[in-house]
């Protein structure tokens, strides 16, 4: 056993285990813990925001360099700021408004291109999956699995009919996908969660107590 | 006859016909370069391309290799340039005539991405179209949503057990979609608490998302004529780290005891945390996201999901604002239409050799 001898090793461990006391139940440590990563989370947050963001792209720029242009979106960050004034509390919708509307310009047409037509083009069947099955490969399966499930999860997603007849058919198979795919996701992702677990027990047992190598 | 074969050994043709021109369906600051390849393109060991801008002063700016006949420069734009290219083998260099001079310019159109904009259009125009049919009054039906019958029954359960609803938007950003579907919908659980007089506690990770709730929730209490009954410290920034976030809302589950918790919006990797958290505090959960990574974890963990798309058809049942409607109808032909290109993609390339693929490139 080798005991680690760094402070800060010493309070990263003593604050893993506090959080972890969580799965006992809450108590007064889990509750120092938490609030000691709150203040900690945003002290570092607000430096990091003034070091790294504010002072050099907008101050230092603005005020140094003399880029006069950047006096307009250091107006509209301002405007938020109003919010805590009763009276020009309005003015906290233009920077809203700014925002929400660049961000929409920016994401539709990467969005339609990304998760629309190129997922379109991966559905279509084509000639060449039946090419490929011919030569012995699963390729032209999965192709007709992919294309029935999104057409059959479009139409458990359609919210103009009620799921009866036809469209009640296919939205349950459609379902039946979704919830395929979620069970994979599931899986994979506890897996992922378990790889952090070990991760955080090399460290206790390892770093810390020196257990382990 | 050794200073023949010497001669004859250095002496490598240059290339030809060096063509520059704007650098077409981008935003500038580009100029594209091509030659024909020099006729001793086996034997050289580059390219190296020559830029000036007055035609005098030539400067290397880049270098490619043989078989290649094309470059693509950084410019300043409206400034002319002229271009040589050298073919080089060892020290020998045989230049290029210089090419004529180019200028580059930003295009106001993409023609690469003339797709997206059919797109964009036909589905704008599609949700238009419908909103101003709402608009006018014309009853646009919404299939009912199965974990929208649950929020009233949530409500009035923590009513009737004197404890709080906690609704938690989750960690997304004012532009993203989830965040703007669950605002909505928290406005309708603001009017349900206003009405019952139910606490509310909702925690927030943005803070513009946070100024716009404050808002919502203090308006949804005004419209129930219960203005007196909002608590400005039910809404509150926690921070925006995520995981001190979800410490936060798990210290607030475990020491409230909410009797209903809504988690709507856009989550990550904590969504398990808060998900289980509260399944262990005995909690009705009602969740709701468009993240396809984190619904695994909300159907397994709370009584009710709302999966995907169904959360913006949810804001447009519960608030019916013809806004929202219009955008429900819209993006559902929008499906129908996608289905259509499928199914009659898929019988051209079938039956056909028509490119079918090429028309989503």
């Amino acid at each position: 056993m080798n005991i680690s001898t760094d402070p800060w090793i010493w309070i990263a461990s003593i604050l893993s285990l506090a959080i972890l006391s969580f799965l006992y139940k809450e108590n007064p440590i889990f509750r120092a813990a938490e609030h000691i990563f709150l203040g900690v989370a945003n002290g570092y947050l607000v430096t990091f925001y003034w070091h790294r963001i504010l002072v050099p792209i907008l101050f230092r720029p603005l005020f140094q360099q003399g880029e006069l242009l950047l006096i307009i979106p250091f107006v509209v960050g301002i405007l938020y700021l109003t919010r805590f004034i009763p009276r020009l509390s309005w003015l906290v919708r233009i920077p809203i408004a700014i925002y929400m509307g660049y961000w929409t310009g920016v994401l539709i047409p990467a969005t339609i291109q990304a998760q629309i037509i190129k997922q379109m083009q991966g559905t279509v069947l084509t000639s060449q999956n039946f090419q490929a099955w011919n030569a012995g490969s699963w390729g032209i399966v999965w192709s007709v699995l992919i294309f029935v499930g999104v057409l059959c999860t479009l139409s458990y997603f359609y919210f103009s009919r009620e799921h009866k007849g036809v469209i009640g058919v296919t939205s349950r198979v459609g379902i039946v996908f979704v919830m395929t795919g979620f069970g994979a996701a599931f899986g994979y992702t506890v897996m992922a969660r378990i790889s952090l677990l070990i991760g955080k027990l090399q460290f206790l047992l390892g770093d810390w107590l020196g257990i382990i190598r | 006859m050794n200073i023949v074969m010497l001669a004859g050994f250095l002496a490598i043709a240059p290339p030809a016909s060096v063509r520059g021109y704007d650098t077409p369906d981008d935003g500038g600051r580009s100029i594209t370069l091509e030659w024909t390849l020099s006729p001793d393109d086996g034997v050289i060991e580059r390219y190296e391309i020559y830029r000036s801008c007055n035609g005098v002063d030539y400067e290397k700016i880049g270098v490619m290799g043989r078989g290649r006949g094309l470059f693509e420069d950084d410019t300043e734009d409206r400034r002319q340039y002229y271009y040589k290219v050298a073919a080089v083998a060892d020290t020998a260099r045989a230049f290029s005539e210089p090419s004529a001079p180019v200028m580059s310019s930003a295009q106001w159109l993409n023609r690469k991405k003339i797709n997206i904009i059919v797109a964009v259009a036909v589905f704008g125009g599609l949700i238009l179209l419908f909103i101003q049919r709402a608009r006018r009054g014309q009853k646009l039906f919404v299939r009912k949503i199965a974990g929208l019958q649950a929020i009233d029954d949530a409500v009035g359960r923590a009513t009737e057990m004197g404890k709080p609803i906690l609704y938690c938007p989750g960690i997304g950003y004012i532009e993203d979609i989830a965040t703007i579907a669950s605002l909505s919908i928290l406005g309708e659980v603001a009017k349900k608490c206003g009405q019952y007089n139910t606490e509310l506690i909702n925690p927030h990770f943005d803070p513009i998302v946070y100024t716009v709730a404050r808002e919502i929730v203090k308006e949804s209490y005004a419209s129930v004529g219960r203005p007196d009954a909002f608590d400005p410290d039910s809404v509150y920034y926690v921070t925006d780290s995520q995981f001190a976030y979800a410490a936060a809302v798990d210290g607030i589950m475990l020491r409230e005891r909410p009797a209903t918790n809504f988690l709507v919006g856009w989550f990550r990797a904590e969504s398990l945390i808060l998900a289980e958290t509260g399944a262990s505090t005995g909690a009705i959960q009602i969740a709701g996201t468009d993240q396809v990574s984190q619904l695994p974890f909300f159907v397994t963990a709370c009584d009710y999901t709302l999966i995907g798309e169904e959360l913006y058809a949810a804001s447009a049942y519960i608030s019916r604002e013809p806004l929202l409607l219009g955008a429900i109808k819209g993006e559902d032909w929008g499906k129908v239409i996608i289905g259509a290109i499928i199914i009659a993609g898929s019988i051209l390339g079938l039956l056909t050799a028509f490119p079918i693929l090429r028309l989503f490139d």
